[in-house]
């Protein structure tokens, strides 16, 4: 459930990254009061494992399809949220730099989705209760399954919201939540299994592991419920700031009908997530009106606050469009293969 | 993707970053800044539009070509990782059906726009971030994070997971080839085999991670790992920055596919 760029608004996918970047912050300068250094390598190579262990498939019973793990909880179990949210980090990391799985942008978001919800909600709001001490294997696996199913719930609502949020897509939030809650049901269950199994397995084979002191639970113990609280304020305030950057249509919609009434047809911008800079250097190019980015006159009006304007229909528009479309495109790959022959001819 | 596709995927990317090209010996911090600003560049295109993104391709083909990265290669996992994009964007046309005339007598819906927008989109944003890692080591890269102001311990953790991802990775296909021989076929796959695999994985790394830690604490560790690169700024990276820059914001700003038909449209006609 890896969100990807071209599903985000540069607004959302900022709120995020701020999100995020704030936890890391918070998590470090919580670990280096909390921690000896004999975890920062146990931690680094966690994360490998995490890594590796996601690339071994296993069968989902009962369908033929295959499913890989997740790692949030059996991380937050094992480390404790702050140094688990960083693990989780550093792979979500190396995987959008190395598998793509993403991209830049959507990596505040991959980290929030994948980092926040299992470590910082559903670890100390949802398994620590159930698990108690841990000592009994049925709390062990009822607390798992339950925190396991949790967290990726909660980051599967969380990638519907932000791609709703971008308005990047025309799916609707019903439909899209339909979509991805029970597929990520499914994979809950599977992961709770997984993590209740691998803790269980852990306890067997060396306990001292899951007992050592300063391995779970004094960290577990220093994480704040005001803090989270915090966090999410803080977030639904930025959130709500780029959210009204894209409700405010409003005037687009004005300078459309303007646009109408004078004939003089404007692109309408409807993103207005994108840098003020850019906004108001882009206003100045209202020189190149003659483009014919009008509006189709045939447009419902309730319809016209969502869909920007349509290049007029005029074969010349079209035609030209396409024919610019294809010499810059040419332009850009020939310049490339350009570079590249020179470069072979004076290689040897 | 399989499990030794994916391993020799990222040794491939990490092979590349050590070439010794202009575009490789730009700071870090120039290409992550330049890369990042690129991508929040290209999604800030409203949803509709496609013709003004495609001038963005020219950032990074001339990466690409500058660096020597086999192009094909690039593309490759480009594609491999396009599932998710294309599932979420395939409704658009299906959603979004207020057709649109692209020419006198045709018409279309105006998801298929959308969807389109998503895929190039996609296709920049994702290559940009490729090219970025082929050409920049991970170590550099996490130096340059590191000089951003990202936290020393979370530096520290991106170095050690990529320092024993290898290593792990190459322990975790021993397992799973052990695996796959003894269970013919698809036996031996289920839940319970693979809990006590990642138990036993986890087990191993553990004490891979204490040998570790004995080792390093011999080498004089005190809890941060120390690099004795001392990076500067030179003018190559400001004019890098600087040309990234005016280029993305001059395809931001001025419709230059449109522009370019028009001046051909005008001197055909």
């Amino acid at each position: 459930m890896h969100m990807a760029d071209a599903l985000l608004s540069p607004a959302v996918g900022a709120a995020f990254w701020a999100g995020t970047i704030g936890t890391i912050g918070y998590a470090s300068k919580k670990l280096k009061t909390h921690l000896d250094d004999r975890k920062i390598p146990l931690m680094g190579v966690l994360g490998a494992f995490i890594f590796a262990s996601q690339m071994i498939n296993f069968t989902i019973p009962g369908t033929g399809s295959s499913g890989h793990l997740g790692g949030g909880m059996i991380l937050a179990v094992l480390l404790g949220p702050h140094a688990a949210f960083l693990v989780m980090s550093s792979v979500l990391t190396v995987q959008a730099l190395f598998f793509a799985d993403g991209g830049l942008l959507a990596l505040g978001c991959n980290i929030w989705n994948l980092g926040i919800y299992p470590c910082y909600i559903a670890f100390p709001l949802v398994y620590r209760p159930l698990a108690g001490d841990g000592r009994s294997p049925r709390r062990l696996f009822s607390a798992s399954m339950a925190g396991a199913i949790v967290g990726l719930q909660m980051g599967a609502a969380s990638v519907v919201l932000e791609t709703v949020l971008s308005g990047k897509t025309g799916l609707p939030l019903g439909t899209f939540l339909l979509m991805m809650q029970p597929i990520h049901l499914a994979i809950g269950i599977v992961e709770g299994f997984v993590t209740a199994g691998v803790i269980h397995y852990v306890r067997e084979a060396r306990p001292e592991i899951l007992d050592r002191p300063g391995s779970s639970s004094p960290l577990a113990a220093g994480i704040s419920f005001r803090n989270v609280i915090i966090g999410f304020l803080a977030l639904a305030i930025v959130t709500g700031g780029a959210l009204s950057w894209l409700a405010s249509t409003r005037p687009d919609g004005l300078e459309w009908s303007i646009g109408k009434i004078t004939g003089k047809g404007n692109l309408p911008e409807q993103e207005h997530g994108i840098p003020a800079t850019l906004k108001s250097v882009q206003e100045k190019t209202a020189f190149l009106p003659e483009y014919g980015f009008k509006p189709p006159a045939n447009e419902p009006k309730e319809k016209k606050e969502e869909t920007p304007a349509w290049p007029a229909v005029d074969a010349g528009t079209s035609v030209s469009g396409l024919v610019g479309g294809g010499v810059v495109l040419a332009l850009a790959f020939g310049i490339g293969w350009i570079i590249r022959a020179l470069r072979r001819r004076s290689a040897p | 993707m399989s499990f030794e596709a994916a391993y020799s995927g990222i040794g491939r990317l990490d092979r590349l970053s050590y070439g010794n090209t202009v575009v490789h010996r730009l700071d870090p911090r120039a290409k992550v800044v330049a890369t990042m600003a690129f991508a929040v560049v290209v999604v800030s295109f409203p949803r509709y539009e496609v013709l003004s993104l495609l001038p963005f391709f020219l950032f990074p083909v001339l990466i690409g070509a500058l660096a020597d990265i086999p192009a094909g290669f690039i593309a490759r996992k480009v594609v491999a990782v396009s599932p998710f994009a294309i599932f979420i964007g395939m409704f658009n046309p299906l959603f979004d059906p207020a057709t649109v005339a692209i020419a006198p007598g045709v018409s279309i819906s105006a998801g298929w726009f959308s969807f389109a927008s998503i895929l190039v989109k996609f296709a920049l944003t994702i290559s940009a971030a490729l090219l970025l890692i082929a050409t920049t080591s991970f170590p550099g890269i996490c130096r340059g994070l590191r000089r951003l102001g990202l936290p020393a311990l979370f530096v520290s953790q991106l170095l050690f997971l990529y320092r024993y991802l290898f290593v792990l990775l190459e322990e975790a296909m021993r397992v799973v080839r052990a695996r796959d021989m003894r269970s013919f076929g698809n036996r031996g796959a289920g839940v319970r085999v693979f809990v006590r695999i990642v138990g036993t994985l986890f087990l191993r790394t553990v004490e891979r991670a204490e040998r570790i830690y004995g080792a390093m604490l011999a080498r004089g560790f005190r809890g941060e790992l120390p690099s004795m690169r001392r990076e500067a700024l030179r003018p190559a990276d400001a004019v890098f920055v600087l040309a990234t820059g005016c280029f993305i914001a001059l395809c931001r700003v001025i419709p230059v596919p449109q522009a370019i038909g028009r001046l051909l449209g005008g001197v055909a006609g």
